[in-house]
């Protein structure tokens, strides 16, 4: 309350709808209570409601008393006075003073303009009584009392026109239908709610609508109203006319912007303000439906809420800085029982843009997505919208979507995010291999960590089998509310040079360099980073061959020792078993080794190998020479193995010889290195015993021929494979796979499986290159990847000549009285 | 001016032994009594000296990938400063010794204390 010694400010709100209201509540959040003396005028004689749910009181849904936001009470308590049914009429600007209908004068320090809008009503004769009320049976749908008088007057009705096919209109529409009217919808243009709708789904409402009993007029200019005292119906201007005996006017909003340019404020078609929703003059604010902002006038709430922020954060100086940007328009809405998702650009501007759509029209169902430059510019969702939360978020955040344009429309197998992230509470896990929940992400964001890259250095998430990755992005990006740091970092080969794979690669061409510690030195003025070794080193050794200078400190533990370092720092042993198929003598020498050097465990293997698990450093060596056999390269970003079924020799539906295939296979690209781990099947036959079908590479017998899949996998992600091409021959697939390897070898970035590369490249392209040569690269590649085959050396002959002598070693035991002397 | 010798905590200079024990830009772990440490020898000529166990799972950090002034553990990547042991994306540490080589001979400074 306002006492004569009180030193606060003085400020009053002009209107207490939703926006009025809003900017009020945001106001005190920010301690404003404290800051100002706070007087709201209202017009209405209520407290402010929530005008969203006006038609659930039409249809009885809702009783009144649900819809208020704040009772007066509430006023009250906040130490607010509220004025109800008092109508402000003159701003002096020059007194700081405003005028209202109760005869008094009130001063004001700052003064907020709240009062909305009115219905449009549109030029049609008849319309208004001669002291220009609106006749009897003629209803404009805005207000509390437009709903309890509309609902009365239906009481005695037959037949009511709903004038306005846009959401208000269709809303009321619903609301009569309860009211045991008949209902007809008339609409000037050539479908429904064309703001939010384009024509196809303006179609598929109208049909939906229709069913339920509502009839639709479309191009229907309303041009009189008929009858003398009761109305009995419209004229248009057509020549046609409708009989009905009340209309419900529902043709858009007007701003009550006219206090404004009344008293000097400037003012088109609403209340002109700035990013700070100032009008011109620096003590007068306008917010909501009565205010434009560059040029637009909103009359939804989302936007008024975000104004309602900005002006409080403005007004209380508690965020100077705070600047509305305009508002991006998503809006998710139940018409009639259909569930409704639109946002943006409803229909594309240019060529730049991708449709991506999808109509089912008997069941209703129609998506409709714009995407430009890879993030999502506007879109429908109609019928089904389980998809609508996630598009939303990205269509407001400006997320990167996925190239993978179907799990965009539709629930696939690959992971999505089923809940917006506001709705995500805090606890849920995110990264499943560091136990890193949502929370934790988003204080990483709090605390400064604006980039993909600083979030999983600080937290880890995304750090362990990376299947998150594009999660934990999003949620960054969510987190970061459009302060995400473009990170050039994410674009280089390796974190420690600032180049992506084509430039450093024509560097280090172009500089002969070839160890990974010239490369440091000619690159990154000499500063060697741990991060980026491996991924220089792989790069290297594809790049030179044979001439490459390997430095062993560059490559990973079990690079150094070919094998697979265990929990315990032991290792693993997995011997190459050619196809999955070994011989009695080459299991006994096995299980030699594996009592002789003391493996704590003997597996069979998802290769079809055996793995000798527990092995000490130091016997590695003396393990492969018993063994007699080459390595399996189960350690390292390679050729891995060639599983296969037991094809034509044995198998009474083999069509093709699988296991001489897939061990023909195996011996030729045996420890072939890549950029990832290469796991590969063979199947004789469709029944695809070997899952070939989720193998980074795969061949399938079919009659007369293979399939050669790419990009399968089944492991923290489950793919199925694309299909390259049908080829007649073992070599034909051999000639082929070796190709894909060498494509992806040259244009995968670093740890990046197949299943990613052939998604990010797309199987078309591949096609084109890799079978049709669209650009003439097969001779060259199939050359490359013949002089990586024969450059091959099984690593594990180092089991009779170690690369350095310390290439095995184990701790050192100190003698502590020998060594040691006190200082 | 009253000055006060404050006691210093004893210390034991340890000779590990030679420079070559260790791969260039690799580390090694040796065994001290009940100490392990992991010792690191830089492609610069400096040598560097950790606790030679993760503090997270007990990965052997000598076996780790270093660079830029890291070690990068081989069990999941938990990286820590060869300076002083700090996590960098961990808010674990390992403690870190003083190591110098003299004449191709590497040793460690250790508290006798521990």
């Amino acid at each position: 309350m306002v006492s004569a010694n009180d030193s606060r400010q003085k400020l009053i709100v002009i209107g207490n709808g939703m926006a009025g209201a809003r900017t009020v509540e945001e106001i005190l959040a920010r301690g404003g209570g404290e800051q100002f003396a706070i007087t709201v005028f209202s017009e209405e004689p209520y407290g402010n409601y929530n005008r969203i749910l006006l038609s659930n009181v039409l249809c009885g849904a809702q009783d009144p008393s649900q819809i208020f936001l704040n009772p007066p009470e509430w006023y009250e308590e906040q130490g607010i006075t509220l004025r109800l049914g008092v109508r402000a009429d003159v701003i002096a600007r020059p007194h700081k003073a405003i005028h209202c209908d109760d005869g008094n004068w009130y001063s004001y320090d700052k003064l907020i303009i709240a009062t909305g809008s009115r219905p449009t009503i549109p030029p049609i004769a008849a319309l208004r009584k001669p002291t220009g009320e609106l006749r009897p049976g003629i209803f404009v749908f805005r207000t509390l009392d437009d709903c309890r008088r509309i609902a009365e007057y239906a009481a005695n009705c037959r037949h009511a026109a709903v004038i306005g096919g846009g959401l208000l209109g269709l809303e009321a529409a619903r609301g009569l239908l309860t009211q045991k009217v008949e209902v007809s919808v008339i609409h000037l243009l050539d479908h429904l709610m064309e703001q939010q709708l384009d024509p196809v789904a303006g179609a598929l409402l109208k049909r939906t609508i229709e069913a339920m009993g509502i009839k639709v007029y479309l191009k229907k200019l309303t041009k009189a109203v008929l009858g003398d005292n009761r109305v009995t119906g419209l004229a248009f201007e057509d020549g046609s006319s409708l009989e009905c005996d009340m209309v419900v006017i529902a043709t858009g909003i007007t701003p009550n912007a006219e206090i404004g340019s009344r008293w000097g404020l400037t003012t088109e078609r609403g209340i002109v303000v700035d990013d700070q929703l100032r009008t011109s003059d620096p003590d007068i604010y306008a917010v909501g439906e009565c205010a434009q902002h560059r040029g637009r006038v909103y009359g939804l709430v989302a936007p008024l809420w975000e104004q309602a922020k900005v002006l409080a954060d403005h007004i209380t100086g508690s965020n100077p800085a705070a600047a509305y940007q305009g508002s991006k328009l998503a809006t998710k809405l139940k018409v009639m029982g259909v569930e409704l998702v639109s946002m943006g650009a409803i229909t594309p501007d240019g060529e730049h843009e991708d449709v991506v759509q999808f109509l089912e029209a008997r069941r209703g169902i129609y998506k409709k997505l714009i995407i430009r430059d890879g993030r999502l510019a506007g879109g429908i969702l109609m019928g089904d919208i389980g998809k609508g939360a996630y598009l939303m978020q990205a269509y407001d955040r400006g997320i990167r979507l996925p190239d993978e344009r179907l799990s965009l429309l539709f629930e696939t197998g690959a992971p999505s995010v089923q809940v917006t992230f506001e709705e995500m509470p805090d606890s849920v896990q995110i990264c499943n291999c560091n136990g890193v929940n949502k929370g934790a992400i988003v204080a990483s964001v709090a605390a400064g960590h604006r980039s993909l890259r600083a979030v999983m250095e600080n937290t880890r998430a995304g750090t362990g089998c990376g299947s998150c990755k594009g999660l934990v992005d999003e949620l960054v990006r969510w987190a970061c509310q459009g302060e995400i740091v473009d990170d050039p970092a994410l674009h280089y080969y390796v974190p420690g040079i600032p180049l992506t794979k084509p430039e450093l690669t024509k560097k280090i061409r172009e500089l002969g360099l070839k160890s990974v510690s010239a490369v440091f030195d000619a690159l990154a003025d000499g500063r060697d980073d741990a991060q980026s070794k491996p991924g220089l080193a792989s790069l290297l050794r594809t790049i030179w061959g044979a001439d490459y200078v390997d430095e062993r400190d560059a490559r990973f533990v079990n690079d150094r020792v070919h094998a697979n370092i265990q929990n315990d720092g032991t290792f693993s042993v997995v011997p190459r078993i050619y196809g999955g198929v070994t011989s009695p003598a080459e299991l006994r020498r096995i299980a030699d080794v594996a009592e002789r050097y003391h493996a704590r465990m003997v597996k069979i293997t998802g290769g079809q190998r055996i793995d000798l698990l527990g092995i000490r450093k130091a016997d590695l060596p003396a393990a492969w020479r018993d063994l007699g056999m080459p390595s399996g390269h189960a350690y390292t970003k390679a050729f891995r193995t060639c599983k296969t079924c037991v094809g034509t020799d044995f198998c009474r539906y083999g069509l093709g010889d699988s296991t001489k295939l897939g061990i023909a296979i195996e011996k030729r690209f045996q420890g072939i290195e890549a950029p990832h781990k290469m796991k590969l099947a063979v199947s004789g036959c469709p029944r695809n015993c070997a899952e070939a079908t989720v193998k980074d590479l795969g061949a399938v017998a079919v009659e007369n021929g293979w399939q050669v899949y790419i990009g399968g996998a089944a492991g923290s992600v489950v793919r199925a494979g694309d299909l390259l091409a049908t080829v007649k021959t073992h070599q034909e697939v051999i000639t082929l796979m070796g190709r894909f390897m060498q494509y992806y070898r040259e244009n995968a970035r670093y740890a990046e499986r197949t299943y990613r590369f052939v998604e990010r490249i797309g199987i078309e392209r591949l096609k084109a290159i890799l079978v049709e040569d669209c650009d003439g690269q097969i001779t060259r590649l199939d050359q490359e990847i013949e002089s990586a085959v024969a450059a091959y050396r099984d690593p594990w002959t180092e089991g009779c000549q170690a690369y350095e002598s310390t290439q095995f070693a184990e701790p050192v035991t100190v003698n502590e009285e020998a060594a040691g002397s006190s200082v | 001016m009253l000055c006060v010798d404050l006691p210093m905590k004893e210390t034991t200079q340890v000779l590990v032994g030679s420079l070559d024990q260790i791969g260039l830009g690799q580390g090694r772990c040796f065994v001290i009594g009940t100490r392990k440490v992991a010792v690191f020898r830089l492609r610069n000529g400096e040598v560097c000296a950790l606790d030679a166990c993760c503090p997270h799972r007990a990965g052997p950090l000598a076996e780790g990938i270093i660079g830029g002034g890291i070690v990068i553990c081989p069990l999941h990547g938990y990286k820590f400063s060869l300076a002083d042991g700090r996590g960098l994306d961990n808010d674990l540490a390992v403690s870190s010794y003083q190591a110098e080589v003299h004449e191709g001979m590497i040793f460690l400074r250790l508290s006798r204390a521990d």
